[in-house]
Formats: structure tokens, sequence, C-alpha cells
């Protein structure tokens, strides 16, 4: 137990010279060993760490990756199949690397939608959690980029359709498309600069995903209750008890990711990039990646293409403006009756709208589409403000520790529970 | 209860209604579900139908289409058809090569060897499309997973529990099998033909398997090893090119179960971990806070 002083003592004659110059150790101890975190987290909290994981994964498959692969027009398809055959473990790294944004994903949407439940972007996250919704525009633009390199149908129709939405700006509209394109349609120069992109851009996540780590560490984790941290006995120490718990959670993540890697590596992919990419050839049905369904479908709702647009990027900015636009004062949703059903219906619209996004834009779908996309902007603009000033919250716990030893129950003495307001 | 069935029942009526008449403007038929040695989480390809359907790709598919990713040394490699080395020597050698230039400047032919990828039946798509009423027939390497049809609500969910994957081979299967008198009223320019399967049913590749067209009888035997009918080539060549799609798939499904089983134990062992140390939490809190 000694081993865990809250602060770092260099004991080595090495670490106390390296300690005086450069505090690293210590940073890093105070980071992920010593920093305190609420006693009470449940396990969708883990995703932050799993999120850690899967990027830290990508980086290193898709490092591998790029060792074998030729990012030009006439080879970037062969060379994918030469990973695929030739090159030892080739088929291990590329389905990784697909199948891993896609799980990325899957993650960083639960990680969002517990921040959603328990109000984690309210006062004083507003930075950190402002700080991730640029990690996720940042990752949205990576997987686009990722998902052309193949050079497939699917690779090259979805770039045309999603670069064509800039031409929608009006007066420079055309010349921004040009721009980046690199030429007058999607060709070997957009394959070129995606591919530089798309190495560049996971290493600025990683820069963003650092200040967010920073603006988490200020404040200090959010907690189920979404009341502060009071005293000592409402936290543990991150190591051992996040890093174990963080790593069994992570390991059945992986798991998950596994079951598709080894035994449906294509599911979530679509057969139409296993053909080569031909300007000539329109596919019938164009549709991006699952995960940007329900802003596709967003875009398709409206029937004013630049209004369309404007509505999908809009989609995603107002998350950022999230923390001004719930009135509520509580946190947590868990006190929050009628805030709970509409996060429920909040989470169906989208599944919804991933749905709509999937099936052609005609008839009913777009009918649905549109109701569903003035749910969506609805739950922000009108359903929760007006929450935080109408709906009468439940009572809060007095602390953290209360509520925990409150919930394990019947082991405690009724006083005991009662008693934490000294310290 | 009840209540809440008979809601989630008229929600998936409601969903699945559009589907279904989405389907109906797509015009081709779903094809059957087939059962294939090489599904689920221990699939293995059954090496002798491997070849087979390697005869059939030669005997019928080979002429008109490419097979550009393999290269002959993959026909003697595990997890594959895993013809002997010598077969696939002499079956390259049967090829002419275009290689070159040599020192002199000149294109040269010589025999194939087992590095080289089996040979283009034309030389450009220009010219196989020239040679298929303008229409290049596409390569076969990846085409098991080039191809699908719309699972739909709710089986694109169930699938990912059933590790449902054969739609391409699915597909395939039935396509090569699709080729049955159109209806009537139905025009169709010369140079098409009429297939159930295929998306809008009008396909410009003519039907190449015929019952008893390819031998399955081996020298010196009189009874073939399988039947000589429509529905075995089909099978046989599908197999075939879901081997051609995904030359490591044992490998892969292998490796698979290792990796999930050790990650299975590593996860219970890190579950009884975790609450053990958690167990060390009382109601004041951390035992490394209490010094």
């Amino acid at each position: 137990m000694s081993t865990h002083s809250p602060t770092y003592v260099p004991k080595s004659a090495g670490a106390k010279w390296l300690e005086s110059r450069l505090p690293i150790i210590g940073l890093v101890h105070s980071s992920f060993v010593a920093y305190p975190v609420p006693r009470n987290l449940n396990y969708m909290w883990t995703f932050g760490a799993i999120l850690m994981i899967m990027l830290v994964l990508q980086i290193v498959t898709g490092i591998v990756l790029a060792m074998h692969y030729t990012p030009h027009a006439d080879m970037a398809f062969s060379s994918v199949e030469h990973i695929m055959r030739n090159v030892e473990y080739g088929w291990l790294m590329r389905y990784l690397h697909a199948n891993g944004a896609s799980m990325f994903f899957v993650a960083v949407y639960i990680h969002m939608f517990r921040g959603l439940y328990y109000g984690s972007y309210k006062a004083p996250r507003e930075v950190l959690w402002i700080l991730g919704v640029i990690i996720l525009l940042l990752m949205m633009a990576t997987a686009f980029m990722g998902y052309v390199l193949p050079w497939g149908q699917m690779s090259y129709w979805g770039a045309t359709v999603i670069t064509n939405l800039f031409s929608v700006i009006p007066v420079v509209g055309d010349t921004i498309v040009t721009f980046l394109w690199g030429g007058y349609s999607v060709g070997n120069p957009t394959l070129n600069r995606f591919f530089s992109l798309h190495y560049l851009l996971p290493f600025m996540i990683f820069g963003v995903v650092l200040l967010h780590v920073w603006a988490l560490h200020v404040p200090g984790n959010n907690n189920p209750t979404g009341i502060d941290v009071k005293t000592k006995k409402d936290t543990v120490p991150f190591h051992p008890y996040m890093t174990v718990k963080d790593t069994f959670s992570a390991t059945l993540f992986i798991l998950v990711l596994c079951w598709f890697v080894f035994y449906m590596p294509n599911y979530m992919g679509h057969a139409d990039n296993y053909v080569p990419a031909d300007p000539s050839i329109t596919p019938s049905h164009i549709v991006p990646e699952w995960y940007f369904l329900p802003f596709y479908a967003i875009l398709r709702a409206i029937p004013n293409a630049l209004l369309g647009v404007i509505a999908m990027f809009a989609a995603i900015a107002v998350l950022a403006f999230l923390p001004w636009l719930d009135t509520s004062r509580v946190r947590s949703g868990s006190y929050r009756p009628i805030f709970k059903l509409f996060f429920w219906l909040f989470v169906v619209v989208n599944l919804g709208l991933g749905y709509l996004g999937a099936m052609p834009a005609e008839g009913a779908y777009v009918i649905w589409a549109r109701i569903l996309t003035i749910l969506y902007f609805a739950h922000f603009f009108v359903f929760l403000p007006l929450l935080g000033l109408l709906e009468k919250p439940k009572a809060l716990p007095n602390s953290i520790s209360e509520s925990v030893l409150k919930k394990s129950g019947s082991g405690m003495p009724q006083g005991a529970a009662a008693k934490p307001q000294d310290a | 209860m009840k209540k809440t069935l008979i809601l989630a029942g008229a929600l998936i009526a409601a969903l699945a209604m559009p589907s279904g008449a989405a389907l109906a403007a797509g015009d081709y038929v779903k094809p059957p579900r087939h059962s294939w040695s090489f599904s689920g989480p221990f699939g293995t390809f059954d090496r002798e139908q491997l070849q087979r359907g390697f005869l059939v790709f030669r005997q019928a598919c080979a002429s008109c289409h490419g097979l550009e990713y393999v290269s002959f040394r993959n026909l003697a490699e595990p997890g594959g058809p895993e013809f002997t080395p010598g077969q696939v020597e002499a079956l390259a050698a049967d090829f002419r090569i275009q290689d070159g230039p040599d020192s002199s400047g000149e294109m040269f032919e010589r025999p194939g060897e087992i590095a080289d990828r089996w040979p283009n039946p034309f030389r450009n798509k220009q010219e196989a499309a020239a040679a298929n009423a303008g229409k290049a027939p596409p390569d076969l390497s990846v085409m098991a997973k080039a191809r699908t049809f719309e699972r739909g609500f709710p089986w694109f969910i169930t699938d990912m529990f059933t590790q449902y994957t054969e739609n391409g081979v699915d597909y395939i299967n039935a396509f090569l099998q699709g080729y049955v008198d159109p209806p009537e009223d139905l025009d169709i320019l010369a140079g098409n033909h009429f297939n159930l399967y295929y998306p809008g049913q009008i396909v410009a590749m003519p039907n190449v398997l015929f019952d008893g067209a390819i031998s399955y009888t081996p020298e010196g035997s009189d009874r073939p090893v399988a039947p000589e009918t429509v529905a075995q080539y089909a099978e046989d060549v599908t197999a075939f090119l879901m081997w051609t799609a995904e030359p490591h798939l044992e490998q892969r499904k292998r490796i698979g179960f290792q990796v999930m089983l050790f990650l299975l134990v590593f996860a219970g062992l890190l579950y009884f971990t975790k609450k053990k140390i958690w167990g060390r939490l009382g109601e004041d809190g951390a035992p490394e806070y209490r010094a």
C-alpha cells in the first residue's frame, strides 16, 4: 500500500537526476497513478481508455499498412490486394485497421452518449467537451479519407459525393471543390492528398486527445451522480482501481473487435469496394460508412442542397454549444425523470436516422428522415433548454460515497450510510 | 408485457414494409441460402471441391474472365486447393507468358512459371469488351467479396450474431444456376440474357454451365467423383472463387479461435483481479488514502 503515495518521490539516483531536470515521471505518476477518480464510476466510464487503445491500434496498424500501400489511382486497389495476399499477416493488419475504424466509432458514440446522459459537458467541463467535438470532427475526416484509399467503387463515388457537397457553397463552391480534388474530378491527385492527410490527421487527433485528457484532469471526472467530489472518501486512485477496470473492459471490447476481424471482416464494409474504381460506372446505391449514416440521412432529408449541407454540419456543430443549450443545473440524467425519456428518444432518433441513411431517399423514407431530423434538432434547441426550466429533478445524494454505500446496501448499518458529513 | 410485444411487432412491421416495397422495384430474386464448408467459426475449404472448382473455372470461365491476383504458386499453397507443386509447375508450363525486354530490347515469350500471375484471356479491357458484345467480363479474383444482396431488417442485425457472411457466394452460386426462361412479355435485346438473381435480371453474360459438360471422372476411373450437374459445378466453382477472394480464410479463422480463447481467459482473470482490488474499498474509501 505504501507504494501508492499521492506524490511521486524519485528513489534511484537516475530518476532523481531526470526528475530535477524534466519532471516527466512525476507528471505521469500524478496523471495516471495517483490521479483521484470518483469511486462510483460505472463501466460507461471505461470508454475513454478504450478509445485511447483504439487510437494507438489504428496508428500502429496504419503505419504498417502504409509500408505496403501505393497511393496511385492505377495501383492502389492492387496494392491492397497485395497486402491481403502476399504480405505476411497483411490481411490481419488490414482487417484490424478497417474494423478498428468502425469499432473506434462504436466506442466514441458510446462515450458521447454517456457524456450526454450524465451531463459531463456541463460546467466546469465545457472545454473538455468541445475538445471532444473537435476530436470527433477530426476522426470523421480521417475515416472518410481512409475509406477512399482502397480505391474501390465506393471509395471513388463516396469521395465524389462528399467532396461535391462543398460545391453548394455560393460563389466559391466550385473553386473549393477543384482545390480539394486537385483537378476537375476525383482522380490521382485526390487520392494522393487524401493519403497524405489520412496519415497526418491521426497525429493531430493524438495532440487534441492530450489536451482532452489535460482538460479532464483539471476538474476531474464527472460521475453517475453528477455531484462533485467532496472528500477523499469519494475517490480512488487511478492505479490500480481504474487501470484494472479499464483493462478488463478494453479486453471485452477487443473481444468484440476480434469477432468481426476474424469471423466477419467485411460485414461493416461494402461489397462494391471490392470492385476497382471506375469513373464511367456509377453504383446504383452510394452509401457512406455506417457511422456517417445519421448525418447522411439529415443531408438528404432537406430538399435544398445548400440547406441540407448546412443542416448536416450543424448536426455536429450543435454539440459544441450543448453546454449552454442545456439549462438544467443538475448534471446526471439519473435524477432527471423527464430528461431521461427525451435522452432515450434522442438515442432512438439517431438509430432511426442511421437506418434511413442506408435506405434510398424516396417515399416514406424521406418523410421519416424529415421527422427525425426535426426531432434531432429539437432535442438541442427545444427539449434541453425547456426541460431545465420546467422539470423538477429528484433529490440528489449528499455525497458520492453516500450514494455508493446506499446502493451496496445490506452490509452497511443504516446509520453509517447517513453519517459522512464530517471529514 | 403483452402490450410491449404488440408495440414492438407493429414497429418491426412498419419498418419492414417500406423495404419490401423497395425490393419489388429492384427486380431480382433473393438467392437461397446454401450450406458451405467454409462458413462459421471453424469453416475450412474442401480441397477436392476447390480442385473441381478450379477445373470448372478453367473450362467454363477462364476463356472470358481473368484471375488477376492469383499466381500459379497459390494453387499449391496451404489453405487452398493444394495441388502438388509438380502439378502446378506443369500447369504453369502450359501457358506462354510474355516477358522482357531482353538484353537486345526485344520482348519474348517463355513458358509460365509458378511465380507468374494467372494470365488474362485478353490483352486489355478494350479487347475484352470488343470480344464480348461491348462489355468487358470482370476479373474474378475478389468476385466472391464484390457481390452481395440486400439482407434487410432484421437480418442485417441477426447476421452479426450468426456470423452469416456468405452473401457473395450465395449470390454467385444462385446466379450461375439462375438462367431460366424469361417471362414471355419481356423483350431482351440480342447479346443479353435473363437471370433470376441478377439485379435488374438482364445480364450480358450467357449461361455457361450445362449438365455433364465438364467431366468429373478422373483418368483411369469410370465413375465421376461428384455429380456432373449444373448445381454441383456452380457450387464447386463458387467455393473456388471464395478461396481466390480470401486465400487466407482458413488461417484467419484458426488464429481467430486462438485469439478469442486467449482473450476470454484473460478477461476472466482480469475480472477476478478487478473484484479483488475493488474489494479493498471500505465505507471510508481506499486503503491507499488511510495511511
